[in-house]
């Protein structure tokens, strides 16, 4: 493999690791403070990306379409978490799991009724739409490069939000206890709303920029679910940067081996993860 | 107690009177449940008795279903007896497999890295040549019950078939009411209910788990064969997670750890699914609505299963 | 003196920056009770589970007749014969006493894998379940859920669990915490019982009662051993009364009964 083609791969298998990272970061976080084991998180990607197909259809342009789609998403977490999940903090695992999956049935189910269960593409905006040429024959489109940027600079506002600010240090002390978070003079109602909304919005706004790079389809929500499930297994529960680490290594597992190992790629993450749970079965990152 | 026993006996005469019904499509129908109610109680085993809670199940079913659709000849039936042992053997030993590597996680971790095998094994079985494609395999004749050119029955027949998941139902409720009645159960009771315990009393926890998940692995996979047998058909969608969701659903709905609750919840899971699909094509909204408004408005009837994923938690979430 | 039943060389544990046991060796001989004292923090809490297994440890060794130990898990252990109990009560809440009992014993069958037979129905594992309820004073609440046992009861069902798999070595961690008068006297009173078959390892805020029992004291300040030795060579040591006691009000267990708690101990509250 010569420089370009494996500048190209790995520049795709960090992209995809980023964007794995804004779903998966969501769901650890929300696993992390609230305890809430959330199977619908994955759905939340699915309706983010159904967003940008209608809106972007809708607005004639993708930027509209993720400014309109994230305030919308935004609105639905809050939503949800006033309306359901509020309810479930203090409950068993077993019934949240029931909710969720209640939840994901219901969404599924909307979906299809609303938008079909046709497979959409959706174009990508004329400014990002060239390619960079490396090669005679070798290019890369600016739109994944632009996927990377936007996943980064979301990264960059979460390490912001969870070093410098109040919510943070909570998110750092990895604790759900009430009153220290009402020691640190936080409405612990409040900081819940907000950190499921950001999580909704985070797993939104990844399936939203991921449309116009893959297609828009039934069974996408699960999917991205499961891989996230792999991601916070090797990453550490709870663990907002194992589950980066875990995700920039699925990514390049998964871009590589379908290079290197076309027929059995799919399997390959999954080996990963049973490699990790044999050498560390708590994760990369264990929290102490 | 006595009450309970009339209720079963009752119940138990009730299912065997079914088929003289004459309705074939809810002699089938019932037969369906009956399969399902077998795949339940094996996942019992693994939530309701050892304390983990596997979102992955359906691969055991899969595995099942598909030894039976990969063993079979072309044009012949298979053997009945042959095929249902291989079928128990191969999903026992691919649980054994998964098995070593899940035991050694605790709580939610668990349910996501069963989940995540099943998914490797849907991969398997839907993106390479083993399961034969995405389309699944049609099996042409059904598994044919003779011995020595004897043959007791005919899996062709929808009454006979009935009969003989009927029978299969109760010895899959004989089977595990004496495992739970020996030490090995009462090990596992053990380590759901205090598995720290249980490793300093001398109990090697793991191995024990594994147990666990084996035998429900190898029961899963007997509910599997049975649905390929019942229904001539296999695909990948047998391993999907809704699949693994759903009889989790019907173990939750009918209660955990009771193995009745397993077969109680079946029934109510098809009936919904009946109702709601006789309402609409798009029935998965109104059951989702319903899930969830029983898991909202009705805390206390589930709150009252002994339905948890780990003792009462004093402490945050990373205490998992 | 008969040789050391288990024994730890130069045992270190380290959590982060902090040493919570350093360079700790000491051995413990059948027929001896040995009694771990020292304030809260003193690390005494930290070696029961580093004997046990619950940690691992950070460096040295532990032995068991001779036989190193150190990398094998807690179930392990517990069959070669190392039992434990805890501070925190860990028993089986939703089971009966006896059926806590019986599946402690049941541990020590041989043949675990026979799924067809009936586990209520082995008589030397039931014997030893009834034997541990009764040595333990629990034979009247044995058919009592575990949960709805009061306090002190708990606590000796803690003690019944671990007798059901016949160790030989006891490692003790405050079996009277929290316990009444009464039921305190009556540990003691088992405790002495216990001494001549088994090596025990006690760690106990209750002065009293390690006078009362113990063979062998050893100190630990700040995850060290301060002072080992005889009760006699502990109440009169001028360093134990000096950094453990932290005054000189007269030695601890002094005669006439009075409780002499270590400073800062918050007593025997669970």
């Amino acid at each position: 493999m010569d420089f370009y083609s494996l500048l190209i791969q790995l520049l795709n298998a960090v992209q995809y690791g980023l964007l794995l990272f804004l779903v998966a970061s969501g769901l650890t976080l929300i696993f992390g403070i609230m305890g809430i084991i959330n199977l619908a998180h994955g759905s939340f990607y699915m309706i983010g990306a159904y967003l940008a197909f209608s809106l972007a259809s809708l607005t004639g342009s993708l930027l509209w379409a993720v400014l309109l789609g994230t305030v919308l998403a935004v609105a639905l977490g809050l939503f949800l978490e006033w309306a359901l999940f509020s309810r479930f903090y203090r409950r068993e695992h077993l019934e949240q799991v029931l909710l969720t999956y209640g939840l994901i049935l219901v969404f599924e189910e909307l979906r299809s009724l609303i938008l079909g269960n046709d497979v959409h593409g959706v174009a990508v905006p004329a400014a990002l739409s060239a390619s960079i040429p490396l090669t005679d024959t070798l290019s890369y489109p600016v739109y994944r490069l632009f996927m990377s940027g936007v996943c980064l600079v979301l990264a960059g506002g979460l390490y912001l939000l969870i070093q410098r600010t109040r919510v943070g240090m909570m998110i750092r002390a990895g604790s759900s206890n009430r009153e220290m978070v009402q020691s640190l003079g936080l409405n612990i109602n409040l900081v819940y709303r907000l950190v499921f909304a950001l999580g909704v919005a985070l797993a939104a706004l990844a399936g939203m920029i991921a449309a116009p790079a893959s297609s828009v389809y039934p069974g996408m929500g699960t999917q991205v679910l499961i891989i996230c499930f792999v991601v916070v297994v090797i990453g550490g529960i709870g663990s907002v940067w194992g589950a980066l680490l875990a995700a920039l290594l699925i990514g390049l597992v998964d871009t590589f081996g379908k290079v290197f190992l076309p027929s059995i790629s799919g399997l390959l993450v999954y080996l990963l993860m049973a490699v990790i749970l044999l050498w560390r079965p708590e994760g990369l990152v264990k929290r102490t | 107690m006595n009450r309970k026993r009339l209720t079963l006996a009752l119940s138990l005469l009730l299912l065997a009177a079914v088929p003289l019904a004459g309705s074939a499509y809810y002699t089938e129908l019932v037969t369906k449940v009956m399969i399902l109610a077998i795949f339940a109680m094996s996942l019992d085993l693994l939530v309701g008795y050892t304390g983990l809670v596997s979102l992955g199940h359906a691969a055991s079913y899969g595995i099942g279903a598909y030894t039976l659709a990969l063993a079979a000849p072309r044009y012949d039936p298979a053997s009945l007896w042959v095929t249902l042992a291989e079928a128990v053997l191969a999903a026992g030993l691919a649980s054994l497999a998964v098995g070593f590597f899940v035991v050694r996680v605790k709580g939610v971790y668990f349910l996501m890295v069963t989940l995540a095998f099943a998914q490797m094994f849907h991969f398997l079985f839907h993106d390479t040549d083993l399961g034969r494609g995405s389309d699944g395999i049609s099996i042409s004749f059904r598994p044919d019950a003779s011995v020595r050119g004897f043959t007791p029955f005919d899996l062709g027949n929808s009454v006979h078939a009935y009969y003989f998941v009927l029978v299969v139902l109760l010895l899959t409720y004989a089977f595990l009411r004496l495992l739970l009645r020996s030490p090995l159960g009462h090990a596992l009771r053990g380590i759901k209910s205090n598995e720290h315990r249980m490793q300093s009393l001398g109990f090697p926890v793991l191995r024990y788990k594994l147990a666990s998940f084996t035998i429900a692995g190898a029961l899963g996979g007997l509910a599997g064969y049975l649905s390929a047998a019942q229904f001539g058909f296999v695909n990948p969608e047998l391993f999907g997670w809704h699949q693994s969701g759903n009889v989790l659903l019907m173990l939750i709905l009918g209660g955990l750890g009771s193995l009745t609750g397993g077969v109680a919840g079946a029934f109510v899971f098809v009936a919904m699914q009946e109702l709601f699909q006789a309402l609409t094509i798009h029935w998965q909204l109104p059951f989702g609505l319903a899930i969830i408004l029983l898991v909202v408005f009705l805390p206390g009837g589930l709150a009252s299963l002994p339905a948890r994923l780990r003792p009462p938690r004093p402490e945050g979430p990373f205490h998992v | 003196m008969s040789e050391p039943l288990l024994a730890t060389r130069a045992l270190t544990k380290r959590f982060g920056g902090l040493t919570a046991n350093s360079a700790v060796s000491l051995d413990l001989r059948k027929g001896q009770v040995h009694a771990l004292l020292g304030p809260n923090g003193a690390g005494k809490s930290t070696l029961i589970n580093l004997l046990s297994g619950d940690l691992p440890v950070s460096s040295g060794r532990i032995l068991y007749r001779d036989r190193d130990i150190t990398r094998l898990g807690p179930h392990q252990r517990s069959r070669l014969g190392i039992g434990r109990s805890y501070q925190k009560t860990n028993i089986f809440g939703p089971f009966t006493a006896y059926e806590n009992c019986r599946l402690a014993a049941q541990s020590r069958q041989p043949r675990p894998w026979r799924i067809f037979s009936d586990a209520q129905a082995v008589p030397a594992v039931r014997r030893a379940a009834e034997a541990a309820l009764e040595a333990a004073g629990l034979a009247a609440v044995a058919d009592q859920p575990a949960a709805s046992l009061s306090h002190g009861a708990q606590r000796q069902l803690e003690i019944a669990m671990v007798l059901a798999t016949a160790p030989e070595v006891l490692l003790l961690d405050e079996p009277l915490a929290g316990m009444g008068a009464d039921e305190a006297h009556r540990m003691v009173e088992l405790l002495q019982k216990l001494g001549p078959d088994h090596a025990m390892l006690l760690v106990e805020h209750d002065m009293d009662a390690v006078f009362a029992v113990a063979d062998v004291i050893t100190v630990m300040v700040n995850g060290q051993v301060l002072e080992s030795g005889p009760p006699a060579q502990i109440r009169a040591s001028p360093a134990v009364r000096q950094a453990y006691l932290g005054d000189d009000d007269g030695p601890p267990g002094a005669e006439g009964g009075a409780a002499a708690r270590p400073a800062g101990s918050g007593g025997r509250s669970a």
